[in-house]
């Protein structure tokens, strides 16, 4: 009789859960590079979302809309608190912040051209305004930011709003980063940086460190723009209940708090994925404080970080924003991860593109090369022509029509007239840990994890 | 009428700033005099043209702040970031200057009689700052383009991360920040500090003077430096 060896593979070939390849990988490039890794995009790893959240439609005990024929307002102010011209768009979804430098400027007229069809803001970033996007754009949302790159006050004059910038959601804490590959002559003229450095931004702002403080600069910009113009105050996704407080307290007219799915061009990785809070947790927070204070009606909400549907932007109002912002489902919309790009209106394969980066189309993150396949976050005279202005804005405009248009559907199963009435009690949670941040109840059932008993 | 008078005691700040940002600009009026100013925020905030704005007494934030052609005038102290965000013009402070007076000035001139405090010049973009006194902790820091002429002594971490900023100092420094080197004085050096010391109405010889400047070795990531950014 034949004997079998005694099999022991699942031995010797098991992976370690806590030395993964992945983990063997970051501490290899550690060890050859002496620096950290620093990348784009936002957080990768799987986060509690607004995808662990259902709506209730109507049914019996709620009464629909007509689905496709009844009036379902998008129409949404901004700043109503101290300015006088408050912002007015047509839908209740804005593009968020994303500066010249990181994005080329046929990018920026892309975003100012698509937001204008559709009625609604684009916002400037580190570094600056520039010519294409302030004439492209309707409204446009002017970033005080603490590098101060740029900072004009022609432009603080010719802007629609101001956005006070205390974090963003991939790095609250931390500072902008620009890598010297993008910048170029154009962007570092505009930073008054030398070309080709790597640009690392503040975090601080330079002439005002702390609430009370923020309070005398906010009121600066409102003397300086004669109290025309709202005032934003962008925070990342920390301590949310009371950023926003102290944001309120400072004198925000519209508080932004954007979570750690948020986007970035350039930022660590350990940063991107280990501080931080998800949008979910963030949201829920920063309208228990509005709410506490009783400011609900007087201070807008703007939600930021992982915003990609327009299922996304139904719970984000649904949970108390008036608003979202979307950074890089933008950037998808336009191209970015895809297989080709649109040039002279044809299709061109970009696979050598993410090659070269040692990536592929799905995967790439590699917005701080400046060497973007599809010319989207990118410096280089060539690549940038990959990304033709008209192109992009059709497939944005598509885009926020696609979101609006399923967010009217849905507030109207809801039984909605206006997107702005959709309320948490429309909500449930799928999981556990979701039901916890966004204290909602679990579907089916009426526990809010350490709300109601356990 | 070439002049006029508000009166803060009786007029609100924003009358004040609104007849800066619009009428000053018909260029009927001059010359205007701050009464009372009892150390308000945001003085003269956002100048557009080329009026003369004469504070009477303390200046609390931000006074002079993103000024742009115009001329202010502090007969007293100020407050946090005098002439922050500066693009043209000049602003003068008599007494003496908090924190980040200055900051990111992209151009004109901010000169302060007395000392200033912390971070004096901070990310300064182009302006110029002449200091009679001396300056506090971390001035400079970040500082991309521009002089500032300190004639008294510095404090610690003088030209943290600079850029292309130079700074000039008569006294003594109590350190260096990160990247900031003393450098030999040249022949433009000492013609730019005469230049800007008669610019500010001081009286010093500018051989007394030493240069600091960027090592320029944190301009790009270096991972044998050792550094722990």
């Amino acid at each position: 009789m034949e004997t079998k060896p005694e099999q022991l593979k699942p031995v010797s070939r098991e992976e370690s859960a806590g030395y993964d390849r992945k983990t063997l990988d970051y501490i290899r490039n550690a060890a050859a590079h002496g620096l950290y890794e620093i990348r784009g995009l936002g957080a990768k790893r799987k986060l509690p979302s607004f995808d662990d959240l259902v709506f209730l439609g109507a049914s019996l005990s709620r009464y629909p809309l007509e689905g496709y024929r009844e009036k379902c307002s998008t129409k949404t102010v901004l700043g109503t608190r101290f300015a006088t011209k408050p912002i007015e768009l047509e839908i209740p979804i804005t593009i968020a912040g994303m500066s010249f430098g990181s994005l080329s400027a046929n990018v920026k007229e892309a975003l100012g051209r698509a937001a204008s069809e559709m009625g609604t803001s684009t916002t400037t970033g580190d570094g600056g305004m520039t010519q294409e996007e302030r004439l492209s754009s309707k409204t446009l949302v002017y970033q005080c930011l603490p590098s101060r790159y740029g900072f004009n006050p022609d432009d603080v004059r010719r802007a629609d709003a101001i956005e006070m910038v205390i974090g963003q959601g991939a790095k609250p804490g931390g500072g902008g980063m620009l890598l010297g590959q993008k910048v170029s002559p154009r962007v570092a003229g505009m930073r008054t940086l030398p070309e080709g450095i790597d640009q690392r931004s503040a975090s601080r702002h330079p002439d005002w460190t702390g609430p009370d403080d923020l309070a005398i600069k906010i009121h600066e910009l409102r003397e300086l723009t004669d109290w025309e113009k709202p005032i934003y105050v962008k925070v990342g996704a920390t301590r949310t209940f009371n950023d926003v407080k102290l944001a309120v307290h400072s004198g925000a007219d519209v508080v932004v708090v954007d979570g750690m799915q948020g986007g970035t061009a350039a930022t660590q990785t350990c940063f991107i994925e280990h501080v931080g809070i998800p949008t979910l947790a963030a949201v829920r927070q920063a309208v228990d404080a509005l709410e506490d204070l009783n400011m609900k009606d007087q201070v807008q909400l703007i939600v930021s970080g992982g915003i990609r549907t327009g299922a996304d932007v139904a719970k984000a109002l649904a949970m108390g924003a008036d608003a979202v912002s979307i950074g890089q489902g933008v950037l998808v919309a336009l191209g970015c991860n895809s297989e080709s790009y649109i040039q002279d209106g044809m299709h061109h394969p970009a696979d050598a593109g993410y090659a070269a980066l040692g990536t592929a189309a799905g995967f790439c993150h590699h917005c701080h090369t400046g060497k973007c396949p599809v010319g989207i976050t990118t410096q280089d005279v060539i690549l940038e022509q990959r990304l033709q202005p008209e192109v992009g804005a059709k497939r944005l405009r598509n885009y926020l029509k696609t979101l609006n248009m399923e967010l009217t559907t849905i507030a109207r199963a809801c039984g909605k007239q206006n997107v702005h009435h959709l309320e948490r009690e429309d909500l449930v949670a799928l999981t556990i840990e979701a039901a916890a941040m966004a204290r909602l109840p679990l579907a089916g059932t009426n526990w809010i994890p350490g709300v109601t008993g356990y | 009428m070439d002049s006029l008078s508000f009166d803060l005691a009786t007029t609100p700040l924003r009358e004040l700033n609104q007849f800066l940002h619009h009428e000053a600009k018909t260029g009927q009026v001059k010359q205007v005099t701050v009464l009372n100013p009892d150390g308000a925020h945001n003085i003269a905030v956002g100048l557009d043209c080329p009026v003369e704005v004469e504070v009477h007494g303390h200046a609390g934030y931000y006074a002079g702040g993103m000024n742009k052609t115009g001329t202010v005038t502090i007969l007293g102290s100020a407050g946090t970031g005098v002439a922050e965000n500066m693009m043209s013009g000049r602003v003068h402070v008599k007494g003496f200057a908090s924190n980040s007076a200055g900051a990111s000035a992209h151009g004109g001139l901010l000169v302060i009689d007395g000392d200033a405090g912390l971070r004096c010049g901070i990310s300064l973009k182009g302006g110029d700052v002449v200091v009679g006194g001396s300056v506090g902790s971390f001035s400079a820091f970040m500082a991309q383009a521009g002089r500032m002429v300190i004639c008294g002594d510095a404090g610690d971490a003088l030209g943290d991360s600079l850029y292309e900023a130079v700074l000039y100092v008569r006294g003594s420094i109590k350190s260096l920040g990160a990247d900031a080197q003393v450098e030999p004085m040249g022949e433009t050096d000492l013609a730019t500090v005469a230049d800007l010391l008669s610019q500010a109405g001081m009286n010093h010889d500018p051989a007394e003077f030493k240069r600091i400047a960027s090592r320029r070795e944190l301009y790009h990531w270096n991972a044998d430096a050792n550094q722990e950014y």
